[in-house]
């Protein structure tokens, strides 16, 4: 075990799978200039700068996935995807399929969002569940050290464009990271704590939430178990099923929005698949329908903290 | 008899041969939507002096990237009309199994890749084909058709740019046929010239007649030749005119017809018919019957696209995720 920040991890797996693999090339805002170990390991050519345009970041991954490199972008902020929405969603995700299986899009974006750094709506936005919704990609968002180095070689190694969040309010906070070729498979859960009486079902910075509200339960006599998504599509279905029907209970809770996003996804295939077991109705805990705001208390405000989740745990039990 | 024997230039007769199957499948295409027995595509009626023109200066190594305007571009490129139509027509036979449709065709095994309908995708993705040209040190170039539409967007700012600093091999070709969908270009645009605003970005640049196919011809090779050599980008500007509407049925009711008319007196092809009968290139005979052969071939093509099955019902989720 070493430990690392989440931060380190993330761009560690990436320069494994760059020594792994001379098809895997890295650039964007900033790339060769914040990570001059990569720039001195494997050349100018293979780690570049770019201007600040996430569209011709984003379209050059995707044609360069399309002829045979596999490229690793930094888009910096989740919000100026908004910029590359066009190449990420319209050429990486679907090209595969409109040309009848004739090309594939082996890219990660990597975007950093979540409350954490106070700097407002514009650099903070989860958006993660927009490309849930759009066919042809991949949707990671780790918690742990681990994760981050684990998710991004295995997502380097995917075949599919995948989206990489990385949770802001993570980032600096070092974890143990095992040694080795640590990969962590793409569309599995993580149980993060066993419990017996409510499953709380997280992903990204709002897993450490539950983990304190489990804690607090715990004293107050209720068993809760934790489930970290990490994958968000695709979505650990077995997992989260396999925990509800033991438990009976499900709160899901994120930071994003909660209107169609991917806490509605897991309450309904709950609601589809465990109905008849359900001891009580399934709760979501999300952000509220606004823009991320600065000021510090307001931002963190945004995201559902341990209380609210023992209290909504509470009125599911009782 | 006259034991003088002229040398007849085989790649003028196999442009116009191009242009004639270019239009002819096109011209049928339409016909068949008229009639309710396919669905809708642009054309690219009036612009084929472009397609032929550039493609003949390109060869096996290269790459080539086009947008929803393309039949002109695959089958001056050498795709299989019979597939070209069956894809227009949403069946299994056609290039992509159905799945695109007439507006992003690619075909792979002939290195015509990556077709985007959205305007200026294929501007975006250019770049990407480039560095994987210049990365993985192959000697093709990548060439990527566009038009005034495209250009007037900030991908093509982004896009060349990045190409002109990484020094990517990419022939820009931009098909100036004067309209952005159902707007003239001088409703959107006040220059002229899509070639001066690359020259701004530090990438050369040339204005052609798009309408004369060996003055296209003879600018593409000169281009290809210096990306090539230099390892840079250059944009062409074929400067043409889109003789149909946008797409299929279009009653041009927008279009000025002193305009359209004008134009049509350039007609690419009737202009190169005229050169070689004049300079004994061709005879009328061998003109009727290259003009013969073309429609036949065309009618196959219809024949087959309308014989041709639909995708399985299993096809609707399959190439989704590799």
């Amino acid at each position: 075990m070493t430990t690392i920040t989440p931060d380190q991890a993330m761009f560690d797996g990436l320069a494994e799978e760059m020594r792994r693999d001379p098809r895997v090339v890295t650039f964007g805002e900033g790339t060769a200039t914040k990570h001059f170990n990569l720039v001195e390991e494997f050349g100018k050519r293979r780690v570049r700068n770019t201007p600040l345009a996430e569209g011709i970041i984003a379209g050059t991954a995707a044609g360069a996935a399309a002829t045979g490199l596999r490229p690793v972008i930094d888009l910096l902020f989740a919000p100026f995807m908004t910029f590359a929405m066009e190449e990420l969603v319209n050429s990486a995700g679907k090209l595969r399929f409109i040309s009848g299986g004739q090309f594939s899009f082996p890219l990660v974006a990597i975007a950093r969002t979540g409350a954490g750094w106070a700097v407002g709506g514009q650099h903070n936005h989860n958006i993660e569940a927009w490309f849930v919704h759009a066919p042809g990609v991949k949707v990671v968002m780790p918690s742990t050290a681990a994760d981050f180095k684990g998710l991004m070689k295995s997502a380097i190694r995917d075949e599919n464009p995948v989206m990489f969040f990385a949770d802001i309010g993570l980032l600096h906070t070092p974890g143990e990271v095992p040694d080795g070729d640590h990969v962590v498979p793409i569309g599995k859960a993580a149980l993060r704590r066993e419990g017996s009486d409510v499953t709380l079902i997280s992903y990204g910075k709002t897993v450490q939430k539950c983990l304190e509200a489990a804690e607090t339960l715990a004293s107050e006599g209720v068993s809760a178990e934790v489930i970290d998504l990490r994958s968000l599509k695709p979505l650990d279905e077995a997992g989260v099923l396999s925990s509800v029907l033991k438990t009976g209970r499900a709160v899901v809770v994120h930071e994003a929005s909660g209107a169609c996003g991917v806490g509605a996804e897991v309450a309904a295939i709950i609601a589809e698949k465990a109905f008849a077991q359900l001891k009580a109705p399934v709760v979501r805990l999300t952000g509220p329908d606004a823009p991320p705001a600065a000021s510090y208390p307001l931002e963190q405000a945004y995201v559902p903290q341990p209380d609210r989740i023992v209290e909504a745990v509470k009125r599911q039990v009782n | 008899m006259t034991t003088f024997e002229p040398e007849v230039d085989r790649s003028v007769t196999q442009a116009l041969e191009t242009m004639l199957l270019i239009r002819t499948f096109e011209e049928k295409s339409a016909e068949l939507q008229a009639a309710k027995m396919s669905p809708s595509m642009c054309t690219s009626v009036g612009q084929e002096a472009s397609a032929a023109g550039v493609m003949s200066a390109l060869d096996e190594r290269d790459l080539i990237l086009t947008n929803h305007r393309s039949a002109g571009h695959l089958l001056a490129r050498g795709a299989d009309p019979n597939r070209v139509m069956a894809e227009i027509h949403g069946k299994a036979t056609g290039y992509c199994g159905g799945k695109s449709g007439s507006l992003h065709i690619s075909v792979k095994e002939l290195g015509v890749i990556l077709t985007s309908t959205i305007v200026g995708g294929e501007l975006s993705l250019v770049t990407g084909v480039g560095l994987s040209l210049q990365m993985l040190e192959k000697d093709g170039i990548a060439a990527v058709f566009f038009g005034d539409g495209a250009a007037t967007e900030g991908v093509f700012h982004e896009s060349v740019n990045l190409a002109a600093v990484w020094e990517l091999p990419i022939l820009y070709v931009c098909e100036n046929n004067q309209w952005q969908a159902y707007v003239h270009r001088k409703e959107t645009m006040l220059a002229d010239h899509i070639s001066d605003w690359s020259k701004a970005l530090g990438v050369e640049s040339r204005t052609v007649d798009g309408n004369d196919v060996e003055a296209v011809a003879a600018a593409a090779r000169e281009a290809v030749t210096y990306i090539r050599k230099n390892r840079k980008p250059f944009l062409l500007e074929t400067y043409t005119y889109r003789l149909r509407g946008h797409m299929e049925p279009d009653d041009q009711a927008y279009v000025d017809k002193n305009e359209l008319s004008s134009w049509k007196s350039r007609d690419p092809i009737a202009m190169m018919e005229r050169r070689l009968l004049t300079d004994g290139v061709l005879t009328s005979i061998e003109l009727a019957a290259m003009k013969e052969s073309v429609r036949k071939k065309v009618e196959a093509a219809a024949e087959f696209a309308l014989a041709s099955p639909y995708p399985s019902f299993d096809q609707l989720t399959t190439n989704v995720y590799a």
